[in-house]
């Protein structure tokens, strides 16, 4: 690592407070959304982020962008500290990194052409001159594989793959060297989804952008990842690459949500043996103590509820926290 | 038939441009009473500004031969106590009356829309001191509160539209900051931050843009309503000074003659009556046609 990370993430946590009472907001309670994310992303290579729902991927996504200003903990771009940044200085760096989202009828401004949208980081960041403003539109809109004569069109007027072909197209629009792609095909239909994905393989086979994919399905995210990271709780579980983590995950989270994933071979499939785990996802109002996972891990052992594991390199490029591998344990509490 | 010709090559296929607001404008157009609301607004506008080509009276010019009439050919409406010409008053009295519903909204607007917008979009300690200060403006007695704007500002005209706007924007400001904060949330706001944009550029691109259609509709009905206020105002006596007609200063007047010439309340009532239902009719065509969920 070093020269060649875009983004390197260490320590971040984002708590939302809850409040309550009209005048005085008491603090009753934190959402500890993500506590102690650590991770870095490689110039031109993708990092799937995958959990459940509410596990706080999305906000990882947030925070890197500052879109929430994280409680504690770093992110650096470029190697500079977006959290000890101030707004405007912020808005210096943010054309370099770009965010694709869930849902792109919601993210597209339904009064604006499909042209005022593509061209519209260009006019924020003053470069909407001239008849080469006009034509760089077209060129994105070609990169993206729509047709110049749709430039005019409001987004009510474009399919779902479309509005999301323009949310690329927009998130390219100043030549950025990492997007977050928030579940970006979790919304499409599954063929679109195919065509979306490809289009953003093909763009950073082409520009080397890099990309931290986040969504929830694992087979979205072992076609485009590089290497996949496994949150879990607002804490990161495994980060491998991706044939390490496919083939042989470590954490037992990991294994379960593996082990759900259908395999499209059916005498294969007949042989899979889900593992199911027990009971919900905890609140992250109130975390189980140690390790977060344990009220449910098939796998947990005595001292699972009172030590917090730590995430630590168990081989080359491969990173869990469990405390079934050795590396894990914290260094207070040898095991 | 020119469908029988070749098919022509798919990139020269044009088709009519659908702006937002002549999609808007296409709805409305369908929509039967909106339009005849629309037009009586301008057929009494334009009666109003060219009064003097309609009628050879002067609003003011009495003639104490010809007192209390009903309608003849020379005063097709009549005639009041002092000889005036019931028809000259009315078409002078429109002046009054739209420029009260017109100049009230602008500064309604002027005060309303970007108080809201501020309060929706920045949120947090300015939102609570803004909105608690439009609380206390609303929980104030209208009527009470324009008697003293009017007795500390005095009597002039503008007095009166600025007396019943300022007792008028708390409700566009209130909707302004309701829209502003349903949008914040959207993801497209959310984007143009990402893309490096100040409060201020998504405030004035994105959320005001936005929040307009619901605003222009609430306007058009808040038009009668201040119509209506001069009207009340005009009746306790506290309205434009006489001479000076204004509808409700007539159905004042000729309240006290019902019984002699009852045309002298009818046909202001009437005017009043047709113009606000003009207006609501519009309004709610607006409404309709700036709903985006019906856009075919």
């Amino acid at each position: 690592m070093g020269e060649d990370v875009v983004v390197r993430v260490a320590g971040l946590a984002m708590h939302f407070p809850i409040t309550s009472g009209l005048f005085l907001q008491r603090k009753i309670g934190l959402v500890k959304a993500v506590d102690g994310v650590s991770f870095a992303v490689r110039k031109g290579e993708t990092l799937g982020l995958v959990g459940e729902s509410g596990c706080g991927k999305t906000t990882v996504g947030k925070c890197v962008l500052q879109l929430y200003r994280p409680t504690s903990g770093s992110v650096f771009f470029e190697g500079q500290d977006l959290c000890r940044m101030s707004e405007g200085q912020l808005r210096q760096v943010r054309p370099r990194m770009q965010l694709i989202f869930q849902d792109p009828g919601e993210s597209l401004d339904p009064r604006f052409t499909a042209a005022d949208i593509v061209g519209e980081p260009m006019w924020i960041q003053g470069k909407a001159q001239g008849p080469a403003y006009r034509e760089r539109i077209a060129e994105l809109l070609s990169i993206v594989g729509l047709a110049p004569y749709m430039a005019d069109r409001y987004p009510h007027e474009f399919s779902g793959g479309q509005r999301q072909r323009l949310g690329v197209a927009r998130a390219l629009a100043l030549e950025p060297t990492f997007i977050v792609c928030d579940e970006p095909v979790s919304a499409l239909d599954v063929s679109i989804q195919a065509q979306i994905i490809n289009l953003l393989d093909d763009l950073q086979q082409k520009y080397g952008i890099a990309y931290l994919f986040i969504a929830h399905d694992l087979s979205v995210v072992r076609h485009l990842s590089d290497r996949v990271a496994v949150m879990y709780l607002g804490k990161i579980a495994e980060i491998a690459g991706r044939d390490a983590l496919y083939q042989e995950p470590l954490h037992p989270y990991t294994q379960a949500l593996l082990s759900a994933v259908p395999i499209p071979d059916p005498a294969v499939e007949a042989k899979r043996v889900p593992i199911i785990l027990k009971g919900e996802v905890p609140s992250p109002i109130n975390p189980p103590s140690g390790c977060v996972f344990h009220p449910r891990c098939p796998k947990a052992f005595g001292p699972c509820p009172t030590v917090v594991p730590v995430l630590a390199d168990v081989s080359q490029d491969h990173q869990v926290s469990c405390l079934l591998y050795p590396p894990s344990w914290p260094p207070s509490a040898p095991p | 038939m020119t469908e029988a010709a070749a098919p022509a090559p798919v990139a020269t296929v044009t088709r009519p441009r659908h702006t937002l607001w002549g999609d808007a404008w296409t709805r409305l157009r369908r929509n039967r009473l909106a339009i005849a609301g629309g037009s009586v607004i301008i057929v009494v506008a334009l009666a109003a500004i060219f009064s003097p080509l309609i009628t050879p009276y002067g609003f003011a010019d009495q003639d104490l031969n010809s007192i209390m009439l009903g309608p003849t050919l020379a005063h097709p409406l009549g005639t009041d106590e002092l000889g005036r010409d019931v028809l000259a008053r009315l078409l002078y009295g429109a002046r009054t009356s739209l420029a009260v519903g017109v100049f009230t909204q602008i500064i309604v607007v002027l005060i309303g829309l970007p108080l809201g917008a501020i309060a929706g979009a920045v949120g947090g300690r300015l939102d609570n001191m803004l909105m608690r200060f439009v609380d206390v403006m609303y929980a104030f007695p209208d009527i009470l509160l324009i008697i003293l704007l009017r007795a500390v500002f005095g009597g002039s005209i503008f007095m009166i539209f600025l007396a019943i706007g300022l007792v008028a924007w708390v409700n566009i400001a209130r909707l302004t900051r309701g829209q502003v904060m349903s949008l914040k949330g959207r993801d497209f706001i959310t984007a143009a931050r990402v893309m490096g944009g100040s409060q201020r550029y998504v405030m004035l691109r994105h959320l005001v843009p936005n929040s307009l259609g619901p605003i222009i509709v609430v306007l058009t009905f808040n038009v009668p309503r201040a119509i209506f206020a001069e009207a009340a105002l005009s009746y306790i006596g506290i309205g434009v000074r006489p001479p000076t007609p204004s509808w409700g200063a007539m159905i004042r007047d000729g309240y006290d003659l019902i019984f002699a010439n009852s045309n002298l309340v009818l046909f202001p009532a009437l005017s009043v009556g047709v113009l606000m239902l003009a207006f609501t009719f519009l309004g709610d065509g607006l409404r309709d046609a700036l709903d985006p969920r019906l856009r075919r």
